[in-house]
């Protein structure tokens, strides 16, 4: 055994003076994974679509021995807690996290800690200090939502809030930029807030089950993944659209051109790029070669304005939503951007 | 069948899942290893006896997942801000569960209608009580739940302990032994001067008890809580205390068994994802594993019948 284990630290070291610029094959041997806790929406299809293609590429070239997916079957934490211990015990050097809870996840992620696996958690993080932390400044998200229906609407008015999955750290972040949005511009007032799990169906059956208890609603401040079901509620309901904020979603998208097209509708469209996951990768991949990576490290979302909507609608496959795919180059440029 | 041979099985499927997963896993076979594995299954144990109580006493209990979630919380936030009040709302919840037991009994109200409309208020209670995820583990839960004692690791430890506690209480003694007799006959136990009120609010009691602890014990584990923490138990406790040899008929439990049920379904969870299964199949394979264990029952019942 020992012997094999110096053979492939000999290879590794001979492979890494042929490469030594990207770190590359000092992590040829390691193996790291996904634990995903939900798949239900397009934006977590394209993100493990996106994790899928660019594990691919990395395993085809030899930057790590494995990069395999792992989505829990329901959206629970002790059951994403099992499966990162499961990860334990099949050796992962990393395991890259879409947490179901920041804090119900905790114990699990310890004992991965100290096991000497390291945790990387983007999208909905973590709050175990072991753990790194990929975070899109959600709050600011919300906020700036309501700053741009403060420049589209300045007389302000009746706001509906769409917000994600209860429970989930990134719904509470969007929905306190949204309310401090609102603190700042009192001229709005939020006169109504459903969950729509960022899931279409979703936030039009609940959308539609508000509407008829609701005023007049100028704007729908959302999370993205809801917008478009929050247009056809309002459609059904025979109201007029409102200002409805959207999420990069290519059905949202779609319906913006056409309502574009017809009536010259306005908005803005943010969310952050499923290809998180491909950068949640790379920063994996830094920290196994043995990069110094601060614990804190954050993304900038994805915006598209009326300008970059007939592009935008172009790159992104039906049924899918707005993307970038990370690279390593970006990775070392966002660890660089928090040191 | 009888009652002796009925642990046979749940202790032959362990145990040939437990060997599967070796050979898929080797590294699953060490002192951390089966701590790993299995240290999520003792809240899950917990939650299947008190599921087993009920069951004991011929109803069914749709609202544990939900009481689970609850005391979770209880635990992560008043328990560990404030130990005393924290201890007081916990009694406080093992008592309404027995009044809960008292009142299903008294108005003849079925117990699946009544735990199902109980488990909206301990979700709304919990929500309430933590509208987002957060609170913190008392040091001392996390120190019994993470404990490292010599050659055993604490899951099979705290396994055995909980089976063998149970077993006691259940099947060895007299407060057991007429409970189970509630469940198997209530007009006989009623006729032979007992009160039949406060028995089956001394089981729902019990259950009361257990779910509580299974609750501090996830938390122990977790450290902290989520409103929604522990809404597969409902289900899982059903599928442990059948897995383990118990029925649906009343008076016919294994606490053994439904320790080694809740195991099985753990360790079953484990193996899926060892196999690399896709999670659509997943929760598909754990019923089939369900379906077959029942199914080899089944045929083991009907043999012995015939014999």
């Amino acid at each position: 055994m020992k012997s094999i284990l110096m053979g492939a630290a000999t290879l590794a070291l001979m492979a890494g003076a042929v490469h030594a610029e990207g770190h590359s094959a000092a992590t040829a041997d390691k193996r790291i994974a996904l634990s995903n806790n939900y798949a239900g929406n397009s934006w977590r299809q394209a993100m493990l679509q996106t994790y899928a293609e660019t594990a691919e590429a990395a395993v085809a070239d030899g930057v790590v021995a494995a990069a395999d997916a792992f989505t829990t079957s329901e959206n629970q934490t002790t059951e994403q807690a099992a499966q990162i211990q499961n990860m334990i015990l099949q050796g992962y050097d990393a395991i890259l996290l879409n947490a179901a809870s920041p804090t119900a996840l905790n114990g699990a992620v310890k004992e991965a800690c100290d096991a000497g696996v390291k945790v990387i958690s983007f999208d909905s993080i973590v709050t175990e200090p072991c753990a790194w932390r990929i975070a899109v400044d959600f709050v600011e998200m919300g906020r700036q939502e309501v700053d741009y229906l403060a420049t589209r609407l300045p007389e302000g008015g009746n706001l509906l809030e769409i917000r994600g999955l209860a429970g989930v750290s990134t719904d509470d972040a969007i929905s306190q930029g949204i309310h401090d949005g609102i603190a700042e511009h009192s001229q709005f007032e939020i006169v109504g807030s459903v969950h729509g799990d960022w899931a279409q169906d979703v936030a039009q059956k609940a959308v539609a089950g508000i509407l008829p208890s609701l005023p007049d609603v100028v704007g729908v401040v959302t999370q993205g993944g809801d917008g478009y079901g929050a247009a056809e509620a309002f459609a059904a309901a025979g109201r007029p659209t409102p200002l409805i904020i959207l999420g990069n979603r290519q059905d949202e998208l779609k319906w913006w051109a056409e309502q574009r097209d017809a009536n010259g509708y306005e908005t803005l469209s943010l969310s952050i790029a499923p290809g998180v996951a491909s950068l949640a990768f790379w920063v994996g991949q830094q920290i196994l070669a043995g990069e110094d990576v601060p614990k804190d490290l954050t993304v900038p979302f994805l915006t598209i304005t009326q300008d970059d909507l007939d592009s935008a609608l172009e790159t992104t496959p039906e049924g899918s939503v707005a993307n970038v795919s990370y690279t390593l180059e970006d990775a070392q440029a966002v660890i660089a951007g928090a040191k | 069948m009888l009652a002796r041979y009925r642990i046979l099985l749940p202790v032959i499927s362990l145990a040939v899942l437990l060997c599967l997963t070796f050979w898929m896993q080797p590294r699953a076979m060490s002192y951390f290893g089966l701590n790993l594995l299995f240290n999520l299954a003792v809240p899950i144990a917990l939650a299947t006896i008190a599921q087993m109580m009920i069951i004991m006493v011929n109803d069914i209990d749709l609202s544990l997942g939900a009481f689970v979630s609850l005391v979770a919380c209880v635990t992560a936030t008043w328990l560990n801000d404030a130990p005393l009040i924290g201890a007081l709302i916990l009694l406080g919840l093992i008592a309404s569960y027995a009044a809960m037991g008292a009142v299903i009994h008294t108005l003849e109200l079925p117990a699946i209608v009544v735990t199902l409309g109980m488990s909206f208020v301990w979700g709304g209670m919990a929500l309430f009580l933590l509208p987002t995820p957060g609170g913190a583990s008392p040091s001392w839960i996390r120190t019994l739940m993470t404990i490292k004692p010599p050659l055993i690791p604490m899951a099979v430890v705290a396994a055995i302990l909980i089976a063998a506690l149970t077993h006691i209480l259940v099947i060895r003694s007299k407060i057991g032994t007429v409970l189970r007799g509630v469940g198997g006959n209530t007009r006989s136990i009623a006729r032979a001067g007992w009160n039949v009120t406060a028995l089956k609010a001394t089981a729902y009691g019990l259950s009361g008890l257990f779910g509580v602890l299974a609750g501090m014990a996830l938390v122990g584990l977790t450290t902290s809580a989520d409103a929604n923490i522990a809404l597969r138990y409902t289900l899982l406790s059903i599928a442990g205390v059948i897995l383990g040899g118990g029925e649906f008929t009343g008076g016919k439990v294994s606490p053994v068994g439904a320790v080694i049920g809740a195991l099985t379904l753990t360790l079953a969870a484990s193996f899926l994802s060892f196999l690399r299964l896709s999670p659509d199949w997943q929760i598909g394979a754990q019923g089939a594993i369900l379906i077959l264990v029942l199914t080899a029952r089944l045929l083991l019942s009907r043999k012995g019948a015939a014999t």
